[in-house]
């Protein structure tokens, strides 16, 4: 059935009731956007785990230097399908397929997402294409080997015959057409379907942050899904697009790649950028310090974000190191201003230290370390002496394990809205100490590793004593990570409709928080007057309403209570 | 409207501004042209939201004094449940299967795929009836 919606009333009113098939077919049918993205979360969370247990296999792999776990061709498709499933499977969709699904229409009082057949579309695409490239493991040859980011000419017929390498490339098909239609969705749901007064710049800024990571994803997807295209030809129509033999250009894959591979940075971290400002601001009951600034620094990170895609590339010889390297640097300065404003949001707030609370401060301090070597890379005298050692292999971990800290607070912050229900945060708590430290202990060595010379990638190593004891201290910070997920998992189930949450536990500031929870079919059954960036928690607090312009700056005091 | 113009207009311009510099400094092509493309992308969305920001009156969620009930009305036509998403997912599936484990996947591929079409737009056009 179709449902020609009118918009929520003002006051009580009756919201549209769910109709329609249950169980399976209710899954396998629907278009609302909760659903859908429930769907996403639990896939992301379930790839997140499978791309964990190849983890856990690498690092028990390199716990010894001669290690025989697994074969040395068996360690080539592990890490390559370590690095695809965690970036290609859990964190982009995690970012903006699951979280983003579910609370951003919520976010701007919209019922749904603007294309919401198109919406469920992209979750099959995303869930087929997940299959595509794990099935893999299951055909002779064995998965992918060619590492994530499948440089040419190793990735030709030639150097990688086999179905693996095609299950790979029609699985990113798949993932790729599903991204785009979602960065096709949120920008139409953020530009059409906002409440009466919900204007642009009164856009919570998770909102913001998704709309910029959807132009993004506009602007990167097709070019990958161009190159695997040329790439799947190059393998199997006899074209030489990538291959010197018929007279291609190899480099021009890795120009392609990384056109596509930087951007694709900024689509995973934006969206966890966004969590961690809401969790921010909230936990230190406080409006967002600099909102204009935040997205300003948003929109300055996703504009540099297509200039700096050759700082993948710079031993390469071929590109032009002064432009890339200034624009590298340059993305430091909007990232620094979000840091600012991160502190400045917690400074002399009431701050709760709920789990989701520390989740974001562990994210604050980890993506920090992440950056600050991400900024010794864009220079290429440091990059040449650090380039494919584990030096790089710790600066990325830094980052992606940052936005696991942060999707992890994102699921402790809007659980209890997206179930009803909220999670133990004791076991909440002892999770984010394993995370917390079990990152740091695994990332740290890897610098040290990287800087004395282990190139990544090495199944076995020269018994070199340093080497070794690092190495140790690696795999022990990857089984506290591992641990983290186990006792995450252990939450779930124990938490399992344990803890009614309430329409509001944490006394949010956006409009997820003025609807039910979960959230009824179209999400509202009224909507408040939305007079600033923070419409809930005006309506809950009218003493500290901001009457005019939307702005609710701190008070004198130091902040509203 | 306009600030959703702003957005996109100032990527854009700032997209092309980029590319003059890079193409002109590196005489790298693959580059140049993939940024123009950025550009374009930017600029194509961008000059309709424009276009149409100076000749419409700004809507409810434009304006920063409009109260809840001035949205009241028809926001837009919602599908319920319908299967065809998950008919075309699966069609897309079989036809990248075909890529890998043989090209006769494509005729059921393409079968599977005309049919979820067809039936999404029949079910658009007839309101919805799945």
């Amino acid at each position: 059935m179709t449902d020609v919606l009118e918009r929520p009333a003002p006051a009580e009113g009756h919201g549209h009731e769910e109709h329609g098939p249950t169980g399976i077919l209710k899954w396998l049918t629907t278009t609302d956007h909760k659903v859908i993205g429930l769907s996403y979360t639990v896939t992301a969370v379930v790839m997140m785990v499978i791309g964990g247990a190849f983890a856990e296999i690498i690092r028990a792999q390199l716990s010894s230097p001669n290690g025989t776990l697994v074969s040395l061709a068996q360690y080539n498709e592990l890490f390559t399908m370590h690095g695809s499933v965690m970036i290609y499977l859990f964190a982009g969709p995690f970012a903006f397929g699951a979280l983003a699904n579910i609370i951003v229409p919520i976010q701007i009082g919209a019922p749904d997402m603007a294309f919401p057949r198109l919406n469920a579309l992209s979750y099959w695409l995303y869930l087929t294409g997940s299959i595509t490239m794990l099935s893999g493991f299951f055909v002779a040859g064995g998965a992918a080997n060619f590492g994530w980011v499948a440089y040419a000419p190793l990735s030709s017929s030639v150097a990688t015959p086999g179905s693996g390498a095609d299950l790979w490339i029609g699985g990113l098909l798949l993932t790729g057409f599903s991204a785009i239609f979602t960065g096709v969705n949120l920008c139409a749901t953020v530009f059409y379907l906002r409440a009466p007064g919900m204007t642009m710049f009164r856009m919570p800024i998770f909102t913001w942050n998704l709309l910029v990571t959807a132009i993004l994803i506009l602007l990167a997807f097709p070019v990958l899904t161009a190159g695997l295209i040329m790439l799947y030809a190059d393998r199997h129509f006899g074209t030489h697009i990538f291959s010197v033999a018929g007279g291609g250009v190899p480099v021009l894959w890795q120009n392609i790649f990384w056109f596509w591979g930087h951007p694709e940075v900024y689509i995973l971290a934006l969206p966890f950028f966004g969590m961690v400002t809401e969790i921010i601001a909230v936990f230190s009951r406080k409006p967002v310090f600099g909102y204009k600034g935040m997205i300003f620094a948003t929109l300055t990170i996703g504009a540099l974000s297509l200039g700096v895609w050759a700082h993948h590339m710079f031993t390469t010889g071929t590109v032009l190191l002064p432009f890339f390297s200034i624009m590298s640097l340059l993305i430091a300065v909007p990232t620094g201003i979000k840091m600012f404003n991160w502190i400045g949001t917690m400074w002399r707030g009431q701050i709760w230290f709920s789990t989701a609370m520390l989740m974001a401060i562990g994210f604050l301090i980890t993506f920090l370390v992440g950056g600050i070597t991400g900024i010794y890379l864009a220079s290429p005298p440091l990059d040449f002496f650090t380039h494919d050692t584990y030096f790089v292999v710790a600066h990325f971990h830094s980052v992606v394990m940052a936005l696991v800290l942060g999707a992890m607070g994102g699921l402790y912050y809007w659980g209890p809205k997206i179930t009803g229900y909220m999670l133990n945060e004791r076991i909440g708590k002892a999770q984010f100490w394993f995370l917390f430290i079990g990152t740091q202990v695994f990332t740290l060595p890897m610098y040290l590793l990287g800087l004395r010379g282990m190139p990544r990638r090495m199944a076995i190593y020269p018994e070199h004593p340093s080497w070794k004891y690092l190495n140790d201290w690696a795999t022990v910070g990857a089984v506290l990570i591992g641990v983290s997920t186990i006792l995450f998992v252990v939450n779930v189930v124990y938490s399992w409709k344990r803890y009614p949450a309430g329409d509001n536990p944490w006394d949010g500031h956006t409009l997820e928080w003025f609807t039910t929870s979960p959230p009824p079919h179209h999400n509202f059954y009224r909507l408040p007057p939305i007079r600033s960036e923070r419409p809930t928690w005006d309506y809950n607090h009218p003493e500290h309403r901001a009457l005019e312009h939307g702005h609710a700056e701190p008070a004198t005091d130091g902040g509203a209570r | 409207m306009r600030t959703e113009a702003r957005v996109l207009l100032s990527l854009g311009v700032f997209f092309a501004i980029m590319d003059a510099v890079y193409w002109v400094w590196s005489k790298e092509d693959a580059g140049g042209v993939m940024i123009i493309a950025g550009t374009l992308l930017c600029f194509l969305p961008g000059l309709y939201y424009y276009w149409w920001s100076r000749r419409m009156r700004p809507r409810p969620e434009d304006d920063p004094h409009a109260e809840p009930a001035q949205g009241a009305g028809v926001v837009g036509t919602f599908p319920g449940t319908s299967i065809w998403p998950f008919t075309l997912g699966m069609a897309s599936f079989v036809m990248v299967l075909a890529l890998v484990f043989g090209v006769w996947l494509i005729v059921p591929g393409l079968g599977l795929m005309f049919w979820a079409v067809i039936g999404a737009t029949g079910e658009s056009r007839r309101g919805g009836q799945h």
